[in-house]
């Protein structure tokens, strides 16, 4: 089993003709991934491959019976194709896209509120189920297929880190999820926390958190009340200096909150393993799990 | 991007927010032409510098008579100002606000940002103004009034009201208040603001409300859609350092440490840092070579973390995945060679033909460390420093 993935995943690629929509699409597919279709407005009727382009996602999915969208529209339009998706009832909307204006992201937020459709990302790696479905940009063979841990993240290759740890360590993954570095994103710690406490064939939970926000504080009462499987922890960023932005839009320790040492401590008391040392990661999930 | 007060305050006059008469002067005689037409004193004299606590460190000050204002733009100007944001290195004042004085009954607070959590635009106010807001919220929570708006919908009249009546305004400043409040509101959606700030928004003794400090920082993420907000922006008031790595398109952030670090991806190049501290010594930056990494990339790295000479040692590591090892250390040596490294460097890279990549680093003959893994890389680290 896995959560939001699997093998009934068919997936439409917006901006599948750019170089990066172009480059992923293929890995995706290399990795198993059914990707059925893409949209490029403009370039309906072409194939990239051999995976129809349409003009609109409405079309793309009507056409394919796509039910997950992958997004690389650049940032001034990826607010526009991320609405776009959630018109045509997509269930899923991983977006990858770096740099979407924050306003453009709340009103997108707020509109998506009121749908059936789970939006990844924006800034994200994307999710995978390894040996299953990869919808993203994420390194598959870095990944264990098989499970039994879930692992979320706030970062892309933070979680390559953490991921190639633990199949170092011979620990295979349930499901993957990067969700994102921007400050308003959509799925968030708790939506998977839930999930994968849900999920039966996932037994541990590895979370990996960083400055900014308060996202990790959430996910440790999250974790006190409802969560009853093992978590391990890591929070990116003692070393930050405050009011700087740490490259991702939403890492940054402002007015004293946010810190790294206050997300340390609060999933410490919600009984999260917390690593502390990032190259001992994947030794303490051997002994945790 | 953070711009200056007298700038945020054109804004706020193109948007019909009051604030009081001034202009912005680079030298003492501007400064003194500037009182001059504005008539009558006192005038206040404000160090235009991008950080906050001005006030405490000397840079606002009043002056009472023409020749104190020669004197008091004579002392700010060049000074070298020093608050709790600046760090002790302080900043060298450039130009100041020449603004009337005000008779001023009251101090209140007056913000609006952005709430992550919940994707609304908050609206913060506070009777306790003129005093550090992160303050007042941890101490007088009680003080505070929260105002959330859903931007789908935007700023409706009762948010303002609610603002207004929580501030306990009189009805004459309400009735300023809530348009003022308004126009705010747009200027924040209009411009991609990720904080607009009055602190204080004073009430005169002549009943009327007006902005006597504005602060006003962007989204970055949003400046291609404001090209005239880029001409506000200061490059003297930012590291130049930081200014050359934005060229090389590369997010680096200078720190006082000795150990210089090239990641690719934000998270990593966190957790690298938190690793060399962890190995007993101190990282000298943040850079993020971006999740891909080129050889090119490599090269306008190592250009800008040897610009710090307090780096006695460099710290690699990329998780390529599916970037090549064998080509990343092909750029990596070749970048060694062309920039003249003369500091040992160790490099831990992950990804595709990662023991190729090895060996090519180990028979050039360069002060190149290869670390097999992240424990090792901290070692090896601590080694050399």
């Amino acid at each position: 089993m896995s959560i939001f993935v699997d093998h009934t995943t068919r997936v439409l690629v917006q901006g599948i003709t750019g170089r990066e929509g172009q480059f992923h699409t293929r890995q995706c597919i290399a990795y198993g991934t059914r990707v059925v279709a893409g949209v490029t407005p403009g370039k309906g009727g072409r194939k990239m491959d051999d995976v129809p382009v349409f003009n609109t996602v409405r079309e793309a999915v009507d056409q394919s019976g796509a039910n997950c969208s992958l997004i690389f529209v650049p940032p001034p339009f990826a607010a526009d194709a991320i609405m776009e998706a959630a018109d045509a009832e997509v269930d899923l909307i991983v977006t990858i896209t770096e740099g979407i204006p924050v306003l453009d992201m709340m009103r997108v937020k707020n509109y998506l509120a009121t749908r059936p459709v789970r939006l990844i990302g924006p800034n994200c790696p994307g999710i995978i189920t390894p040996g299953v479905c990869k919808v993203g940009i994420m390194p598959g063979p870095a990944h264990k297929p098989g499970g039994p841990i879930g692992v979320i993240s706030r970062s892309g290759t933070l979680t390559y880190e953490v991921v190639h740890q633990l199949t170092q360590q011979g620990i295979g993954q349930t499901t993957c999820i990067g969700i994102g570095g921007d400050p308003v994103n959509g799925t968030n710690f708790i939506d998977c926390l839930d999930a994968f406490q849900q999920d039966p064939d996932t037994t541990g939970i590895v979370m990996v958190g960083e400055i900014g926000g308060s996202a990790e504080e959430d996910a440790a009462e999250f974790i006190t009340r409802h969560v009853t499987k093992p978590v391990v922890g890591f929070i990116a960023g003692l070393t930050a200096p405050p009011g700087r932005r740490m490259g991702h839009a939403g890492a940054i320790v402002s007015g004293g909150s946010g810190t790294a040492q206050g997300k340390i401590d609060a999933l410490k008391s919600a009984g999260v393993h917390v690593c502390e040392d990032l190259g001992r990661l994947g030794e303490l999930c051997a002994e945790v799990f | 991007m953070k711009i200056h007060e007298y700038q945020a305050k054109e804004l706020f006059r193109q948007y019909g927010i009051p604030i009081p008469d001034g202009q912005v002067a680079f030298s003492v005689d501007e400064a003194a032409a500037t009182a001059r037409r504005l008539g009558q004193y006192p005038v206040v004299v404000k160090a235009q510098i991008h950080a906050g606590g001005r006030g405490k460190g000397g840079g606002v000050q009043l002056a009472d008579t023409a020749p104190s204002v020669t004197e008091v733009a004579g002392r700010i100007l060049g000074m070298t100002l020093v608050t709790p944001q600046t760090g002790p290195a302080g900043r060298v004042v450039k130009k100041v606000l020449v603004e009337q004085g005000l008779n001023i009954e009251k101090e209140l607070y007056l913000s609006l940002i952005p709430d992550r959590a919940t994707a609304q635009i908050v609206v913060m106010a506070s009777e306790a103004g003129g005093m550090d807001i992160e303050e007042v919220a941890a101490r007088t929570p009680e003080k505070i009034i929260r105002v959330a708006v859903n931007p789908l919908a935007g700023i409706q009249p009762y948010h303002c009201r609610e603002v207004a009546f929580g501030l306990k305004l009189s009805a004459p400043l309400i009735k300023q208040f809530i348009p003022m409040l308004q126009k705010l509101y747009q200027l924040f959606v209009d411009y991609d603001c990720s904080l607009v700030e009055i602190n204080p928004l004073v009430i005169t003794a002549e009943e009327t409300v007006v902005a006597l400090d504005a602060k006003i920082n962007f989204d970055d993420n949003a400046l291609f859609r404001h090209k005239d907000i880029l001409e506000y922006r200061d490059l003297e008031e930012e590291d130049p350092r930081e200014i050359e790595a934005a060229k090389y398109n590369l997010n680096y952030i200078n720190l006082d440490g000795n150990v210089g670090n090239m990641v690719n991806g934000a998270g990593l190049a966190m957790a690298t840092m938190d690793i060399i501290q962890r190995a007993g010594a101190e990282p000298a930056n943040f850079l993020d070579v971006g999740g891909g990494a080129s050889a090119e990339m490599v090269e306008n790295g190592f250009k800008i973390i040897l610009a710090d000479e307090n780096v006695k040692g460099i710290l690699i590591n990329i998780f390529g995945g599916i970037l090549r090892c064998d080509v990343l250390a092909e750029g990596v040596v070749a970048a060694a060679r062309k920039t003249a490294i003369k500091v040992p460097v160790v490099v831990r890279m992950e990804g595709t033909n990662v023991e190729k990549g090895r060996e090519i680093l180990e028979k050039s003959g360069l002060n190149l460390i290869t670390a097999v893994d992240l424990k090792d890389a901290a070692r090896k680290v601590a080694e050399i420093v």
